[in-house]
């Protein structure tokens, strides 16, 4: 059983998600490969090539892959794919994107966002927004499979694989790549962050959001992130929605401020090691997954607590 | 041109599901069911395509259970032209429903299958992508905006980190995300109206599709409970706790 695993990267340097993706490749048996798609990236291979257990780094530099555009990559993954019995990434928004695309191409059915390996082809994975998990069995010969980051841990950076490059000649007529707005910035990211606070609802608007939250962050060194109804109330951007159908964290401390805590928004954040939470409805759900929950106005407590920081 | 939005029929979104206890699934009984949330935000955008002269016709389709023209009578009842019912009471994985769906695809000619992201019920996140490769068609998942041009549509996605937008040439799949657009509530009138709009039932069968599950569920569970926590009674408590007994700060 070898694996492909497919790299998270932004061309300049490998993304954690790839390391623990990779903890979940290497539990398949058999050792694994990493693909690393993109222009430009081959810090990234190199970096790829340290990933423990790796085997070869495929790198296939393109003008294409640059943006990771799912047409293009999904046919240079499938005409990889006689070598391998899986074929592994993150499920992150650019796998979550391109493999179901594979699967289908390979006429396999994708196994998504699995939180453990049970054996080469049975794998554990949460529905209904992690209200439910099931243990599921695949016939098929070869698997795809995308992992959720927050259930396996980092594979050390340790190793000494060797880069290859592999050809490739994408055509691709059908879509190409118009623009884009990524945050950037100093702030850590939110899916691997040890802290996260995050806002909801309650803020009432995009100055208070961060006028609040901000300094709070700052002080704990925290990722910011939010519930859909701050997202959609525009007081923070898409990618900081926490939840089912947004990014699933883990962080070391979670702290919820102004979130009711409706299914949707705890599928993304009840696995963190402590949640705080913080809100002037003392039934609120959120206090059912808070390790410590203060009842009040988060107006005048975000404000203390950021003081108390000191 | 046409628009295809497949809609699927999944516990409403406010009900908290039960796993059986003998781990053999999740209790479906007296379930509420409803269309899914992220179709719902397809019909829409087809809807407004339809109504800004971009489309003739919108047309809805379900794979699933007799109940699920119910689904498609609310896709009607949204203002969708017609509904195709693929029924069937298996379970039908993401990579089937794809094959169902090419196979009317081929005969509706659509210009666009505009669906949900994501299943809240599977929570696969699949199936579009799919459906996508199958075709050969280009695919903006995720949807944030969705702009019709003389060359094809430019999608600009959610992604990790921000926003993306592509430009595809038609026919194209689109998959909707939260922020494309609100759905509309279909009113009374049109309710009724719906009744009489046109729902061809069909079998899997009829599209020469075989149903052939490939994963078989050995065990479904619930999630670890977490233990009850404690109400603090003041910030300094709360720092106190966060650094000596949880050691988060
Ligand atoms: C298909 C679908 C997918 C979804 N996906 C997600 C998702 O991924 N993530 C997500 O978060 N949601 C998601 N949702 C939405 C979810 O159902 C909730 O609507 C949302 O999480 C509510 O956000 P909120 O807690 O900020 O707002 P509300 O539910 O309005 O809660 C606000 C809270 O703030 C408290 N409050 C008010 N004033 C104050 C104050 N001064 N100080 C302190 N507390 C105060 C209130 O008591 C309340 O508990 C999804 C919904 C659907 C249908
Ligand atoms: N049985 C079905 N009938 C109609 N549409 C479906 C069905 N299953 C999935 N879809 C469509 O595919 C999208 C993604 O579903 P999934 O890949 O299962 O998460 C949904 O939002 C629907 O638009």
């Amino acid at each position: 059983m070898t694996t492909l695993l497919i790299a998270e990267h932004d061309n300049k340097s490998l993304n954690e998600a790839t390391l623990r993706a990779a903890s979940a490749a290497a539990q398949l048996g058999g050792g694994f490969d990493v693909l690393v798609a993109g222009e430009g990236a081959g810090d990234v291979a190199a970096e790829a090539a340290k990933i423990a257990g790796a085997g070869k780094v495929l790198h296939a530099d393109n003008a294409a892959f640059a943006h990771q555009l799912a047409e293009p990559v999904a046919d240079l993954i499938v005409s990889l794919a006689d070598g391998y019995d899986a074929i592994v990434a993150p499920a992150t928004s650019n796998w979550k994107n391109t493999l179901p695309r594979v699967a289908a191409l390979l006429d396999v059915m994708q196994i998504s966002d699995i939180t453990e390996v049970v054996s080469g082809d049975t794998f554990v994975r949460p529905i209904y927004a992690g209200n439910a998990f099931q243990k599921v069995q695949t016939s098929d010969a070869k698997k795809v499979i995308t992992v959720r980051t927050t259930a396996f841990e980092a594979a050390a950076l340790d190793g000494s694989g060797s880069v290859e490059s592999v050809e490739s000649a994408p055509a691709n007529s059908i879509s190409s790549f118009k623009s884009e707005e990524l945050a950037g910035g100093d702030r850590v990211e939110l899916a691997s962050a040890k802290v996260v606070v995050s806002g909801g609802r309650a803020f009432g608007s995009k100055e208070k959001f961060n006028e609040l939250l901000e300094p709070l962050a700052d002080k704990l060194g925290a990722a910011l992130g939010a519930s859909r109804a701050a997202v959609d109330a525009g007081y923070a951007p898409n990618d900081w929605q926490v939840g089912q159908t947004g990014k699933v964290v883990a962080p070391k401390l979670y702290i919820a401020i102004g979130i009711s805590g409706a299914i949707q928004h705890l599928a993304g954040m009840k696995d963190s090691t402590t949640i705080v939470a913080i809100n002037t409805d003392e039934d609120a759900p959120i206090f059912s997954v808070a390790d410590y929950g203060l009842v009040g106005d988060l107006f005048t407590l975000v404000p203390e607590l950021t003081a108390a920081l000191d | 041109m046409k628009i295809l939005v497949p809609v699927k029929r999944v516990v409403d979104y406010n009900v908290k599901i039960r796993v059986k206890a003998d781990g053999t699934g999740v209790d479906l009984a007296n379930v509420k069911m409803s269309m899914n949330p992220f179709d719902e935000i397809a019909v829409e955008e087809a809807l407004k395509l339809k109504e800004a002269g971009k489309a003739e016709e919108v047309i809805v389709v379900s794979i699933g259970p007799d109940k699920a023209q119910e689904t498609l009578r609310t896709g009607l009842a949204m203002g969708a032209d017609r509904g195709i019912l693929i029924k069937t009471d298996e379970t039908v994985e993401p990579l089937d429903v794809a094959k169902l769906l090419k196979a009317v695809v081929d005969e509706e000619q659509p210009q666009l299958v505009i669906l949900g992201k994501q299943a809240i019920d599977d929570d696969a996140n699949q199936t579009g992508q799919m459906l996508g490769a199958l075709l050969g068609w280009g695919q903006g998942t995720f949807a944030y905006t969705v702009e019709l041009n003389d060359n094809g549509v430019d999608v600009t996605r959610e992604v990790d980190g921000g926003l993306q937008t592509v430009s595809l040439s038609l026919p194209a799949i689109i998959t909707t995300d939260l922020r494309l657009n609100e759905p509309r509530y279909a009113s009374l009138p049109n309710i009724m109206k719906a009744k009489k709009k046109p729902l061809d039932v069909k079998e899997p069968g009829d599209f020469g599709v075989e149903i052939k599950n490939r994963l078989t569920v050995l065990e479904t569970t619930e999630p670890p409970k977490r233990k009850a926590g404690i109400k603090v009674g003041s910030v300094a408590e709360l720092v106190d706790k966060l650094k000596n007994e949880a050691g988060a700060i």
